[in-house]
């Protein structure tokens, strides 16, 4: 490759990285300054006298600790929830022949066709007569057995398929039975495909929006993207220094994970079932 | 002497066990709803006024005679078609960036794909500010000497703000699935190609398109079906406005149902919902055999 084309494809590259790293950084940088100084422009790209008064504001408006707190044990339940149904049901469609498995795999599958929000309004309904709204139950339950799940069991499924059966072959001749072979010999070599399936159902429990608007009323039970929303001032506009401290607060960690199993994200993502 | 339990008897009895959770769950929150929606979409409710009486297909012709119809239709084909374009068009791009022989190309990908890690509503509200009158965009432009327009404010701005909001968003995740595929052409195609005089845009035509078509597949059904989904960008961003401009189906629905509390309007948009993106992917799906290549 010549240098001049080189110089053109980094120009390039850099160029479009703008607008992927700089509202991220614009975001932690400005969640430091006061009010006035957010909106100055040019943007100074470090705040002139760090303060973290809005991140104090963000826990004294809102109860922000557990509503942080709920957003992160519905992701991570409904995470392991969804490891396990997804995990079983994907192994039993790959490996194990039972009369109907295909036709019971198509109708599994034409759940991808019916996202939750075509059923929002019955779902709805049914969590009201269970008694069950304003509570974390549809956004625990349904992500696990429901809609959400489908793309999870496909991608174990296509995991599943292109383990070689010898493995299991030998596990059998030892006399173990389907369960034993599926959690000691198939699970633990799933884990790259286990490893995609986790994380994007993390981030999807932990980006859900329309779900907790509809079945979340109480402050208290509130998950983080909701609460987000939530710091207006008396005539219902955005207060932006907490607004953007209560977005970093829930955007870093998820960030610093990231960025130090980065591979591990990316790779995993691209490399398993989702190559279809 | 033969028992009952015959290897063939237990493992279908495994099967059957391992699936359960997936059906059961599929039933319950998935079948049933969607039964119900058909079923309330034949009925007038209204939660406040504690009215629930069957009237047949009034609903539908309701939404034939609904004013809001068609400009909400509009809104969402234009966001989806625009989505889907613009989404893949740009993951193809940065794919086939990232793939050439350059150091670097690792940070680069970390750096696109950062944003799909971000909390959806934190990137959102972060953009709803830079895209204010006096926001980080029209300043940008304002350097450059252009006076930007109120991007949320106006019918066309919104919409395309709407969609560069989520693209960015979300574009890292198929420009990954795209690198994979482009990592996956042999490398000896290229090769071929080359001693035959192909140009690089012949050989991107000829060689790299067909190999990645299966990805092309996939990638589209997956962001045709999540951009008739977005509703989070557009409740922060534009409350559907300005006017029904980016009021896309799923909004429409939101607010029918759980704001103006029409369950059964609701309803009825909620089986139309379903209509398309059934149709769409069953349309995708059968277009494959047209275009996309297999090795087999």
């Amino acid at each position: 490759m010549s240098s001049r084309l080189r110089v053109v494809l980094y120009g390039l590259l850099c160029v479009m990285a703008v607008p992927f790293v700089f509202p991220t950084w614009w975001m932690i940088t400005s969640s430091m300054k006061p009010v006035s100084e957010i909106f100055a422009w040019p943007p100074a790209l470090f705040p002139a006298s760090p303060s973290l008064d809005a991140y104090r504001d963000v826990f004294t408006l809102q109860p922000f600790a557990q509503q942080y707190l709920n957003s992160a044990y519905i992701a991570i339940v409904v995470t392991i929830g969804t490891m396990a149904v997804a995990s079983l049901s994907g192994y039993a469609f790959a490996r194990i022949r039972f009369p109907g498995a295909n036709a019971l795999f198509l109708v599994v599958l034409t759940g991808l066709l019916i996202p939750s929000e075509v059923t929002i309004v019955p779902l709805f309904q049914m969590f009201n007569a269970w008694g069950l709204i304003d509570t974390h139950w549809p956004l625990i339950v349904v992500p696990i057995l429901g809609a959400p799940s489908v793309l999870a069991t496909f991608i174990m499924r296509q995991f599943f398929l292109t383990l070689p059966v010898e493995l299991e072959e030998a596990g059998r001749l030892d006399g173990l039975g389907r369960f034993a072979i599926f959690w000691r010999i198939a699970l633990p070599l799933a884990r790259p495909a286990l490893g995609a399936v986790s994380i994007f159902t993390f981030l999807h429990s932990w980006n859900l929006y329309l779900e907790p608007i509809v079945f979340l009323s109480t402050p208290e039970k509130f998950t983080l993207p909701q609460a987000l929303t939530q710091f207006v001032d008396a005539y219902g506009g955005p207060m932006w220094d907490v607004q953007l401290s209560a977005a970093s607060l829930t955007a870093i960690p998820v960030l610093i994970v990231f960025v130090i199993a980065q591979r591990q994200f990316i790779e995993g993502l691209a490399h398993t079932g989702l190559k279809g | 002497m033969k028992t009952f339990w015959t290897a063939r008897r237990r493992d279908t009895l495994a099967g059957y066990l391992f699936v359960a959770p997936q059906l059961a769950g599929s039933a319950l929150f998935v079948f049933v709803p969607l039964v119900l929606v058909v079923y309330y979409s034949l009925h007038e409710w209204n939660v406040l006024a504690g009215t629930f009486s069957f009237i047949g297909f009034s609903n539908y012709s309701a939404l034939a005679e609904d004013a809001n119809l068609m400009p909400v239709l509009r809104a969402t084909a234009l966001f989806s078609v625009g989505l889907v374009a613009i989404n893949l068009s740009l993951a193809l791009l940065l794919a086939v960036l990232l793939n050439q022989r350059l150091r670097g190309t690792a940070f680069f990908r970390t750096v696109f794909f950062s944003p799909v890690v971000v909390s959806l509503v934190a990137w959102t509200i972060v953009w709803q500010f830079l895209l204010q009158d006096n926001g980080g965009i029209n300043g940008a432009l304002d350097m450059a000497g252009v006076d930007g327009p109120n991007w949320l404010r106006g019918d066309t701005t919104a919409l395309i703000s709407v969609i560069a909001v989520q693209t960015v968003k979300n574009v890292g995740l198929n420009m990954v699935l795209f690198l994979a595929a482009l990592q996956g052409v042999p490398a000896d195609l290229y090769e071929a190609a080359r001693v035959d005089g192909a140009s690089a845009w012949t050989r991107f035509r000829r060689i790299t398109m067909p190999m990645i078509s299966p990805t092309i597949l996939l990638t589209s059904i997956i962001t045709v079906v999540g951009s008739l989904q977005v509703f989070a960008q557009i409740a922060v961003l534009t409350q559907g406005g300005p006017g029904t401009s980016t009021t896309v189906l799923v909004y429409y629905l939101y607010q029918q149902a759980f704001q103006f509390h029409h369950f059964g309007y609701g309803a009825t948009l909620s089986v139309l919902l379903f209509g398309i993106v059934a149709a769409l992917t069953v349309v995708q799906w059968q277009m494959r055999r047209r275009w996309v290549f297999h090795e087999q």
